[in-house]
């Protein structure tokens, strides 16, 4: 099998930011889709030296963009036959039309943000679309006949009980999507959400809520395989599983980060800056750091953590283990987290040898 | 040198009134310092007292003024400091009170004019940062003139901070304050006032001759430790170090005689010449008493040789410092440590882990009781894990403090309320002036040394002002409150509290751990109990999620920081069983009081 190798795309544009997100995305620069995507085509073309074997369009809101501008970047990036080529996707944007241009320029996985099938919590999320929405997008993805896709859901804001998150996962899974992503609310630094602490999320409540993911998920055949991941067996996203395996991977666009044998870069953080740095032929690179061999080891061993596969048991002192009983199981000579072990990772982490 | 030319001085001035500021002038106006040369408060040299903006080791320094010579004597500017204050001023024949013109006089100042008065000092009474917009120089004149009985019209108003009146002040000290009185030809007698180890050349004491000379190259005697040491160096701080062959009477400078260690020159300390050398010491001299009491615990049991150097290596430096040696089933081998007052204890602990790099975890702070046992024996406990089984105790003494404090009028009520709740007896209420009300009590030092200090400035703004010292050893019904942490005793966090505040501190004590003691793995209980009768109870409820829930390419490099963040935290922690506590849990748990 070939060496994995990933390629990320950033689409740094959205309609409006909803007030937990500190990514990379503005919602006033739209008149720079155009030259941004023709930046991202020339960018990738001078520096893909070899076929990813997966893609992953994310953001912001790729189905911002025009669908055809997008397609033709997809295009540019030359892959292995097989390769996994995804595309984040707002459910209030998705149509038949746009999802078959994708699938023609090799898109055969999308992931829809749904974050909550409830309309009270979305717009304490600060997202406006309806939760019908969803279940439209998801009629398309099928009409299109995309392999394999991908529900985003976020729990645990303020507003949200537990039987609105119940009802979010019941309405997702009977959709009977192939993967799910369930992802706890983090207060982010700098955000809308950061200043307002009354709104902010109670670990207690939102361990509630994974535990209850969980077993929903799990029922419905969903199988954890990674700290916020779900999948059908064989729908597992092997972009992702390449950034917890520390494989290489090249960002495109604003913020984008990038991997290479332990050193690792970002790119400069507004698509302006980008947009200049390409058109000059210059380096997009903002900043970035090297791992040494024992920092690289031991992040390795602390992504690895959070995944089915485990460590190797001798990742921790025999005596840890025996003080970490009840969250990490040994089996076959590969420690693994338990679903409470899954919950304190951090915790566990801080063990690793 | 002409001893009629000879003026040494004081400058007393409550934190933050323009001590340090007007010491810097005074260095600049005489030249003493080169103006680009000047760093702001050259005298405070130590970080933790720019820092903080208080002097804690005095200094010296000889200036020259219109043909006088003047020795500035700096003070240690605190109250647990006191009784280096009064060694310092034993050195002077007056001293400069410095008055904030926006502030008014405040209660320390005043019990240091006191000590000024009682040693028959002259004093110049000045009124600084007449510059602020809220000076009011005219009222608060008036009160100087009220309480202290100084002319109003005697009183200076400058500005440190523009050198307006500074001038003024330098010839005021020169025709105010008196020449100082010794005899050349009497045996030697030399104030030790202040002493300073220096890495290379030993302890630096700061010394004042009162009578005789002395003489480069001199052998000496020190007459309360009974050592005799030769002069290595004498000479004057000009403020860089200037030897000179020898000091007469009336001089200041200092004196470099081989010594090691600080004890051996302690502030007070009388020196004489070895031979024919004076029959009597000066009188007052008295060994710093230490008034607080914790123990002192390395985070990681491996630092203890690391903390007891440490140690050692403080001590040179501050002879005011105990410490000897004990352990705990909760916190291992650390050191008993023993402190003039709390800003002392929390001066040092934090000089050790910065100068020193250790991690630390203070217990309670205590202070010492005296244990009357049934069989009629009287016993020292400074720390509530020795006290002896209740049965075996006929009754308990502990210190009180006379406390002083002033204040705007209208915060006496709320004061009065703060100084009732601490055990104290109003012994009586004066007004300095219509707007000023000067409060004197009579409190247990226990109920002192807490957070008496943070609540009162808390609770006036910061306007009030406070003064202390010991009254003496009174009977009291103290019993001790144990914690445990998840079942298991912590000894380490027993104190000893009057039986009427027992319940409510053990109460709140659980419930500021509890707020205090992160969430662990499982979990832990916190009670508080009087012999083995639990009589409050929390629960840290033990931590559910701690983990990132994204991890993709830009998370990457911010987990594995957080990650090391979060392992850096926990080397602050000390394990009690198995139960991570932070270092200075105790200190907070206390300071969060009310």
């Amino acid at each position: 099998m070939r060496e994995a190798f990933g390629v990320y795309v950033h689409i740094p544009f959205c309609a409006r930011r909803c007030d937990y997100c500190s990514f990379a995305t503005w919602t006033d620069r739209h008149h720079l889709q155009r030259d941004y995507l023709d930046a991202l085509h020339r960018d990738i073309g001078r520096s893909v030296d070899r076929p990813a074997t997966t893609v992953f369009v994310g953001g912001g809101t790729p189905t911002l963009v025009d669908p055809d501008g997008l397609a033709a970047v997809i295009r540019s990036i030359p892959v292995v036959d097989g390769a996994e080529v995804t595309v984040e996707c707002n459910p209030d944007d998705v149509t038949v039309e746009m999802l078959a241009t994708y699938r023609a320029a090799g898109v055969n996985r999308v992931s829809v943000g749904v974050q909550s099938m409830v309309p009270q919590v979305l717009a304490s999320l600060g997202r406006w679309h309806q939760p019908d929405n969803v279940e439209r997008a998801v009629e398309a993805i099928r009409a299109v006949g995309m392999p394999t896709w991908n529900l985003d859901l976020i729990y645990g804001g303020a507003g949200e009980t537990l039987a609105d998150w119940e009802r979010t996962l019941r309405r997702s899974v009977a959709l009977q999507p192939p993967h799910v992503s369930a992802y706890a609310l983090t207060v982010e630094a700098g955000t809308p959400l950061a200043a307002q602490p009354d709104r902010h999320p109670d670990d207690d409540d939102q361990a509630d809520k994974y535990e209850l993911a969980d077993d929903v998920l799990t029922a419905a055949g969903l199988a954890n395989y990674e700290v916020s991941n779900w999948a059908r067996p064989g729908h597992e996203s092997r972009h992702n599983r390449l950034y917890w395996l520390q494989a290489d991977y090249l960002g495109f666009g604003a913020a984008a980060h990038s991997h290479r044998t332990g050193r690792r870069w970002w790119n400069v953080r507004t698509p302006d800056r980008y947009i200049a740095a390409v058109a000059a032929g210059e380096s997009t690179e903002a900043a970035g750091e090297t791992l040494d061999d024992d920092t690289r080891r031991i992040e390795g061993l602390q992504l690895a953590l959070r995944m089915r596969e485990g460590v190797p048991a001798d990742a921790f002192d025999p005596a840890d283990l025996d003080r970490l009983d009840g969250l990490v199981e040994v089996r076959d000579g590969r420690a693994l987290l338990t679903r409470r072990g899954r919950l304190l990772a951090n915790e566990v982490s801080m063990h690793l040898r | 040198m002409d001893i009629a030319k000879i003026r040494n001085f004081s400058i007393i001035a409550h934190i933050d009134h323009g001590k340090s500021t007007l010491s810097d002038r005074i260095l600049e106006i005489t030249k003493a310092v080169d103006t680009r040369e000047m760093r702001s408060q050259y005298l405070d040299s130590m970080d933790l007292e720019r820092e903080r903006g208080i002097t804690i080791k005095a200094q010296n320094v000889r200036v020259e003024w219109k043909g006088h010579t003047l020795h500035l004597i700096d003070t240690p500017g605190h109250v647990d400091f006191g009784y280096e204050v009064s060694r310092s001023l034993a050195a002077c024949e007056g001293v400069v009170l410095v008055v904030d013109a926006a502030q008014g006089i405040e209660a320390q100042t005043l019990a240091n004019c006191y000590l000024a008065l009682e040693n028959d000092l002259e004093i110049v009474a000045v009124l600084n940062k007449i510059d602020l917009p809220a000076a009011d120089p005219e009222r608060y004149a008036g009160e100087i003139e009220q309480v202290l009985g100084i002319p109003r019209d005697q009183i200076l108003r400058i500005s440190a901070k523009t050198g307006v009146g500074v001038d003024e002040l330098l010839d005021a000290v020169c025709e105010r304050i008196p020449a100082p009185v010794g005899d050349p030809d009497a045996p030697l007698q030399a104030l030790i006032f202040d002493s300073q180890f220096d890495q290379y050349r030993g302890v630096v004491s700061s010394i004042r001759v009162m009578n005789g000379k002395m003489t480069s190259g001199s052998r000496l005697k020190f007459m309360q430790t009974g050592a005799l040491h030769e002069i290595i160096e004498i000479g004057a701080r000009r403020p860089a170090t200037t030897p000179l062959s020898d000091l007469g009477p009336g001089e200041v400078g200092y004196l470099i005689a081989g010594i090691k260690d600080v004890a051996e020159a302690r502030s007070g300390e009388t020196v004489t010449t070895a031979n024919h050398g004076a029959t009597e010491p000066l009188p007052g001299y008295r060994d710093p008493k230490p008034m607080v009491f914790c123990g002192l615990y390395p985070i990681d049991g491996d630092d203890f040789e690391n903390l007891r150097e440490s140690l050692q290596k403080l001590k040179l430096n501050d002879a005011s410092i105990t410490y000897e040696p004990e352990s705990s089933g909760a916190l291992g081998f650390g050191f008993r440590c023993g402190f003039l007052g709390l800003l002392h204890m929390e001066i040092v602990k934090e000089r050790l882990e910065r100068e020193f790099n250790l991690a630390l975890i203070a217990t309670a702070p205590s202070v010492e009781y005296r244990v009357h046992r049934t069989n009629g024996e009287m016993e020292l406990v400074d720390n509530p894990a020795d006290l002896p089984m209740p049965q075996a105790i006929d009754y308990i003494e502990e210190p009180y403090f006379r406390v002083s404090i002033i204040t705007p009028k209208e915060y006496t009520g709320t004061l009065m309320e703060l100084c009732q709740s601490r055990r104290g007896d109003m012994v009586k209420l004066e007004y300095l002036s219509p707007e000023r009300v000067e409060l004197h009590y009579k409190i247990p030092l226990a109920e002192v040394v807490v957070d008496f200090f943070d609540q009162m400035k808390s609770r006036t703004q910061g306007y009030a002002s406070l003064d202390y010292e010991l009254h003496g050893y009174e009977r009291s019904n103290l019993v001790k409150v144990d914690l445990l942490l998840n079942s298991i005793p912590a000894d380490a966090f027993s104190t000893i509290v009057h039986r009427d505040k027992a319940f409510a501190y053990g109460s709140r004590m659980c419930e500021k751990l509890k707020e205090l003691i992160p969430r662990q793995m499982f979990d832990v209980p916190i009670q508080a109990a009087i012999g083995g009768k639990v009589i409050a109870r929390e629960t840290v409820k033990a931590k559910r999620k701690d983990v990132l829930a994204k991890c993709y390419g830009g998370d990457i490099t911010r987990k594995r920081k957080l990650l090391e963040k979060q392992k850096e935290g926990k080397k602050k922690m000390k394990s009690i069983g198995r139960v991570e506590v932070p270092g200075d849990v105790f200190i907070s748990a206390l300071k969060l009081d009310d």
